[in-house]
């Protein structure tokens, strides 16, 4: 029954040895996967010519590629690989964050009706062709200024009743509900086409990656993720409520909003590129915390390479299972994390919540 | 070495008072004890104390107002004990306990600080459940875990709200045992909300009654524990009976007249 203080500390430390060796499986599985999904695909490059289009980018002298090659490889692939890893990082931290701020297993980087507002902004532009960015612009710009006029909404309605996860969640639902109808409208009165670019852009893809989206997507991330990986011990304490993690020292409302805002910006940034791509942030964080605990020190982080893990999965099987048609990566997402979600659910006998 | 005067404080939700103008002394190493019925304001008192509510009037430790203390630094000096937590999401008590190091840290935990929480752990007698999910622990077990996590703070004073509501009688005698043993080790001081006279006649070593969210009287329990002021406060007929020197009471019916 009894232990003594270095038995204690032995299995404190074992226990710190599972989460290193959890992340090192992540980073080597992200990074054979990677260098697997650049290889495949519906142009019929062999391994070796993929890897040759890569190596002459570095060294030209010694590799020599052809210009289809390289713009298969360059131009479509290694593009939307990073795409997927930085889009499966930020929503799963999104989500991770969002579910520690408001003590909700069933919160995600959704919850404040972002999803909604952004598909309401993508519809508004394809439908009416209004919105505040012109050009090419006008979807991905309406989609992400959607998203924030959602976020301060929430912030501003449950502000007027304290800032609360539960005065944050009901303002969210209702923001959701009001974008959602106002979605229906526009594709009821939409055309037919119209409707289906709509439901498409619905669906989440990583189709239209490209290595600009995927920079302004990096400099959002190393904006928003070192305050929120700071902030780790904070949010930990607020899981132990509110009166808790103020008498700890926390400044619970302060770092409640800033938290929302960032996971807000992240999210706005990463779907306005590539529409709503659902359930990574709501089970990449529960994965991670099924594994190796609820401490956000390495929950968010963990989160993070579970999600790149997990998109660039669905992505790689979404062009693939049905080559050369390719499936919107939303749906992949789904097939893919629900029967290992389901699996260590069933598996575990510890009580999450 | 640490004193908290409390000035003429009150606090109310919408209308309603639940401190009235209240005046408080916590000396150096004592075990106070805040008695009353429900709702004659033990538990705003303590969060007050702690800032997690913001009363009017003044709150000085050691002469400086808590208000122009900020909270990090607060969180140094008094720990509180909440009467219940709500779980952390997937967290063992060895963390739970590591979270009380929040106010002296910043990121990195540091190997002294992993040497005091087991220290802690070992002084509550909670090693051999360091790894286990605190979610799954007993009333009494979560209870002693809050308090290794208030300690770990290192504060000077601990603020415990009814640390042994909900636990059965080896349990309550068990916090109180450690709080009060903790109290002479550490030569720290303890407030703490209780509604078991007995339990507050046998481990306090001072008692502040409150009725209305006023002090209604304030001392040493033998002298406060008396059927006057149970009727008085509580609208209960009672017998008081001396068991070892302290007063022990035995409650008889309720009154209704005279009761606010």
């Amino acid at each position: 029954m009894s232990l003594s203080k270095t038995e204690v500390m032995g299995e404190y430390q074992s226990y710190m040895g599972k989460r290193a060796l959890f992340f090192l499986i992540l980073l080597l599985g992200t990074a054979l996967l990677a260098s697997m999904a650049v290889t495949l695909g519906s142009a019929s490059l062999s391994i070796k010519e993929v890897y040759v289009a890569i190596m002459a980018r570095f060294l030209p002298d010694y590799f020599e590629s052809t210009s289809y090659a390289n713009t298969i490889v360059w131009g479509l692939r290694l593009d939307r690989i990073l795409m997927g890893i930085l889009s499966g990082m930020g929503l799963a931290i999104a989500g991770a964050a969002m579910q520690g701020i408001l003590k909700n297993p069933l919160a995600s980087e959704f919850t404040l009706g972002v999803s909604s507002a952004a598909g309401f902004g993508a519809a508004l532009a394809i439908v009416l062709g209004a919105g505040f960015v012109g050009g090419e612009y006008l979807v991905i710009g309406n989609a992400f200024i959607f998203t924030l006029i959602a976020s301060f909404t929430v912030y501003g309605l449950a502000k007027y009743k304290g800032i609360t996860p539960e005065t944050l969640i009901l303002a969210g639902i209702a923001i959701m509900y009001l974008f959602s109808a106002m979605t229906s409208f526009l594709q009821y009165v939409g055309h037919a086409e119209q409707v289906q670019e709509v439901v498409f852009w619905m669906m989440g893809s990583l189709g239209k990656s490209s290595w600009e989206k995927a920079g302004i997507i990096s400099a959002i991330l190393a904006v928003c993720l070192p305050y929120l990986i700071i902030k780790s011990w904070d949010i930990n304490a607020m899981g132990a409520g509110d009166e808790t993690a103020k008498s700890l020292g926390v400044n619970v409302e302060r770092t409640r909003v800033i938290s929302m805002v960032l996971v807000s910006l992240i999210t706005a940034s990463i779907i306005c590129f590539t529409g709503t791509i659902g359930f990574v942030g709501l089970v990449a964080p529960h994965i991670t915390r099924m594994i190796i605990g609820g401490d956000h020190r390495f929950l968010l982080p963990g989160s993070a390479l579970v999600g790149a893990l997990l998109l660039l999965g669905a992505d790689t099987l979404a062009r693939t299972i049905l080559a050369p048609v390719i499936l919107p990566v939303g749906i992949m997402t789904s097939f893919l994390g629900v029967p290992f979600f389901v699996y260590l659910f069933m598996k575990r006998r510890k009580v999450f919540w | 070495m640490v004193n908290i005067t409390i000035k003429s404080l009150t606090f109310g939700y919408n209308g309603s008072m639940i401190l009235d103008n209240l005046n408080l002394v916590v000396e150096d190493s004592e075990v106070l004890g805040l008695v009353g019925p429900n709702g004659s304001g033990k538990t705003t008192l303590i969060k007050c104390m702690d800032k997690i509510l913001k009363p009017k009037g003044s709150i000085l430790i050691d002469g400086r107002d808590i208000d122009t203390v900020s909270r990090t630094e607060l969180a140094k000096r008094l720990g509180y004990v909440p009467q219940s937590s709500s779980t952390p999401l997937a967290t063992t008590v060895f963390d739970t306990v590591l979270m009380g190091r929040r106010p002296h840290i910043s990121w990195r935990v540091s190997d002294s600080d992993l040497d005091k929480v087991a220290d802690i752990l070992g002084l509550l007698h909670l090693e051999y459940l360091a790894m286990r999910d605190f979610s799954q622990l007993s009333g009494g077990q979560k209870q002693k875990v809050l308090i290794a996590r208030a300690l770990a703070q290192e504060p000077e004073v601990l603020l415990l709200d009814e640390p042994t509501s909900s636990l059965d009688m080896k349990h309550q005698l068990e916090v109180m045992e450690t709080i009060s043993s903790l109290v002479k080790e550490k030569k720290i001081s303890a407030v703490m909300a209780l509604h078991d006279l007995n339990l507050a006649s046998m481990f306090v070593d001072k008692l502040a009654i409150l009725k209305g969210g006023k002090i209604y009287a304030a001392g040493e329990p033998i002298d406060l524990l008396n059927a006057k002021n149970i009727r008085d406060v509580y609208g209960v007929e009672a017998v008081v009976m001396n068991n070892l020197d302290r007063p022990y009471i035995v409650p008889l019916r309720s009154l209704n007249e005279g009761v606010a």
